[in-house]
């Protein structure tokens, strides 16, 4: 700093590096926030004290006063939860009935997840050229390491259960329903009548029906016309079908997105000389995808919570164990809420997961000049 | 309501159609595939449930081990495929399943109408009530205009709208899916009575933690009879699973246990016994099975009343008497053909 500065500009200077104590920091978002004007204060207490209306006896019910320790429910004696089950009961909740000496193919294959998901999901990862190719390969490597072959002993889906059968047919249907979602969208768009009208027809008709009937024909009505030798594995039965279903959503999301985009766009593309699936890939598609980044996301969160709909077959997922659990008799009456509540914990973490990295998403991509 | 009742009967027309299909033999079916395929609950205290160990357990998985053991030698070589009030009929009637044994109650339209036939009674039940004591009322029939947790696409459901109209009451169903949700749902106080089988509400009550503020009314509305059941049209099969479950019953008469059967099978001063376990006549050979098979299927779980009370009996959490249940000459109705 030089002595020649005016004294104006040093002054406004100094005060431009201390903003008034009462604006930073924890309280001054607390002032900001919380108590602004008068309404916002008023609202403030109110939710202040229904929370300790709650949180206590929750915390007190679901930690303090809770019974760890037992072998059945007879021996949680104290008011609060029963968590007794955990210790007894956890690998059931995670792997269902799949064979206790294979868990390591289970916990290999969900390792790999993450580095595969990663490659997919965010970008400037090391050997990301290899990456890609590694998450592509993925499904097939996480098959064989499930189902068994190559010297692996084999495991049938109907020992699939628990938290892994919800990750494997919620990851199965959202990674295939978005491409047949593109595909069904681009479809009904098409110029050519035979092609949109399929696409009207599938998307109409599967959309028209409740999942659950769609369920029921796979698992049931399509047996009937099968020889009893011809039978296609139950588990891939309603993996079809909920992708199919959640494809025809997310084709209507994706729709939407398309035409969102304005025509200028697409006869921008054509004086280009793009042809059709060049236009898509590089102009109208990463344009409409990004507008429909909060529906594609809506579709994928209610697919993910329908896998809970296996119980129809018979498969015990996370929510099903918390079922068979509560109908032991050593646990009968007792484990009621503490599963449930552990269940829809699961659900909600992945969940709002989904919800946080599709928010994060969708900054990354937004190129609007603000 | 609508919708389930419609889909219930294209289910029911499906099924019939297809019971003329399954024409191979299920036996032979069975032991090329080396498994038996037994159609249970998805999880009722006591008839089927799992333990700590994942594995199933209970009243009607018991028949199915004992089945698998007369028929192929292994009490585990089952296959559990676990079904609803809904998909139990489909599944065996598209052949999914070789037998269904899910606390099934053998009525004259199932037998009859959609093509299955029913291999005897393992449990007699019947349908009744619970209510909380401060209702202030001593009979079912006194329920005029109370709300009712009912599980739908069950027999207990078509009781309870009979059992009403005939008295000419009026009632309001709160429908509900499962067992433990119909349990919370009453205890959340959504209803002012639950009513589903007598073994059913006794169970639940002992779950109460006030169980002494309940009272289970004493009426009993309905006849129960549960059993296990196959396809109607191969009744070879038929006849091994309907024997198999007689010969449990027979069992306890006769004093056969899962400890004693092994000495026993060596050979006894009862004909009876003899020819059950196959030292005298040829009762396995007229089965098509050889002539161990009832040693393997008593040697699985023991005879009825090691079952009965390992699952359901006084000393288990359910605390269920025998009633109607015990042997004939107990004082109850339970009474199996000769095996002769």
């Amino acid at each position: 700093m030089s002595v020649n500065t005016p004294i104006s500009f040093k002054e406004r200077k100094k005060s431009s590096q201390l903003p008034p104590p009462n604006t930073v920091g924890f309280t001054g978002w607390i002032r900001k926030n919380l108590f602004s004007n008068l309404t916002n204060t008023l609202l403030t207490i109110i939710s202040l004290y229904i929370l300790y209306l709650i949180l206590p006896p929750l915390f007190n019910w679901a930690i303090f006063d809770a019974d760890f320790t037992g072998t059945i429910g007879k021996e949680c004696n104290s008011e609060g939860a029963c968590w007794a089950w955990v210790d007894q009961r956890i690998n059931q909740f995670l792997y269902g009935f799949y064979p206790a000496d294979s868990y390591w193919r289970v916990n290999l294959s969900l390792f790999l997840l993450a580095p595969a998901l990663a490659y997919l999901l965010f970008e400037n990862l090391p050997f990301n050229r290899y990456g890609r190719w590694f998450s592509l390969l993925y499904p097939l490597l996480a098959a064989v390491l499930l189902l068994g072959g190559f010297g692996l002993e084999e495991v049938t889906t109907d020992k699939f259960g628990g938290f892994m059968l919800n990750l494997v047919a919620g990851l199965a249907g959202i990674v295939l329903s978005l491409p047949i979602g593109i595909l069904l969208a681009l479809g009904r768009r098409s110029k050519l009548p035979l092609i949109k009208l399929f696409c009207i027809i599938f998307i109409e008709l599967i959309r028209g029906v409740p999942l659950i009937t769609l369920l029921f024909v796979a698992v049931i009505i399509v047996q009937l016309f099968l020889p009893p030798q011809v039978s296609l594995d139950q588990l891939f039965r309603v993996m079809i079908m909920i992708t199919v279903f959640a494809s025809a959503y997310m084709a209507e999301v994706i729709r939407g997105g398309l035409q969102a985009i304005p025509n200028g766009q697409y006869e921008a593309a054509q004086a280009m000389g793009l042809k059709y699936w060049q236009s898509m890939r590089l102009i109208i598609l990463p344009q409409a995808l990004k507008i429909s980044i909060p529906g594609i996301v809506n579709t994928f969160i209610g697919l993910f919570k329908d896998t809970t709909l296996v119980i129809i077959i018979g498969l015990f997922d996370i929510l099903g164990q918390a079922r068979l659990l509560q109908t032991n008799p050593n646990w009968m009456g007792k484990v009621d809420h503490e599963t449930f509540l552990f269940a829809s914990l699961f659900f909600f973490v992945i969940c709002f997961s989904m919800s946080r990295y599709s928010i994060n998403l969708e900054k990354r991509l937004d190129t609007t000049n603000k | 309501m609508k919708f389930s009742s419609i889909i219930g009967a294209v289910l029911a027309v499906t099924a019939f159609f297809v019971v003329g299909a399954a024409q191979a033999s299920t036996l032979d079916d069975v032991k090329s595939a080396g498994n038996l395929k037994c159609g249970i609950n998805t999880g009722l205290p006591g008839f089927a449930f799992t333990d700590d160990k994942g594995s199933w357990k209970g009243f009607d998985v018991a028949f199915c081990r004992a089945l698998a053991a007369a028929v192929l030698g292994n009490p585990d070589k089952v296959k559990y495929v676990n079904l609803t009030g809904k998909t139990r009929f489909p599944a065996l009637a598209s052949g999914e399943i070789d037998v269904l044994s899910r606390n099934t109650t053998w009525t004259f339209s199932r037998d009859v109408d959609l093509g299955f036939t029913f291999l005897g009674v393992s449990y007699y039940d019947g349908q009744g009530f619970i209510g909380r004591k401060s209702l202030g009322i001593k009979s079912a029939k006194e329920l005029d205009g109370a709300s009712v947790c009912i599980q739908t696409g069950t027999t207990t459901e078509l009781n309870l709208a009979d059992f009403f109209r005939s008295n000419n009451m009026k009632y309001e169903p709160v429908p509900i899916e499962t067992n433990s949700e119909a349990r919370a749902g009453y205890l959340a106080e959504r209803c002012d009575v639950y009513t589903t089988d007598a073994s059913g509400l006794a169970a639940t009550k002992s779950t109460f933690e006030d169980a002494d503020k309940h009272m289970v009314f004493p009426e009993i509305v309905s006849k129960e009879p549960l059993g296990p059941l196959v396809r109607q049209g191969d009744d070879q099969w038929a006849d091994i699973a309907r024997w198999t479950l007689n010969a449990l019953i027979v069992a306890e008469e006769l004093g056969v246990t899962k400890d004693n059967v092994q000495t026993m099978a060596k050979g006894t001063k009862n004909p009876e016994i003899n020819r059950m376990l196959g030292t005298e006549g040829s009762m396995g050979k007229m089965l098509g099975l050889d002539a161990d098979w009832a040693v393997r299927a008593i040697a699985a779980g023991g005879n009825y009343a090691e079952i009965f009370d390992r699952y359901l009996g006084t000393n288990t959490p359910l605390g269920l008497s025998r009633g109607l249940n015990a042997l004939y000459k107990d004082g109850g109705i339970l009474y199996a053909p000769p095996i002769r």
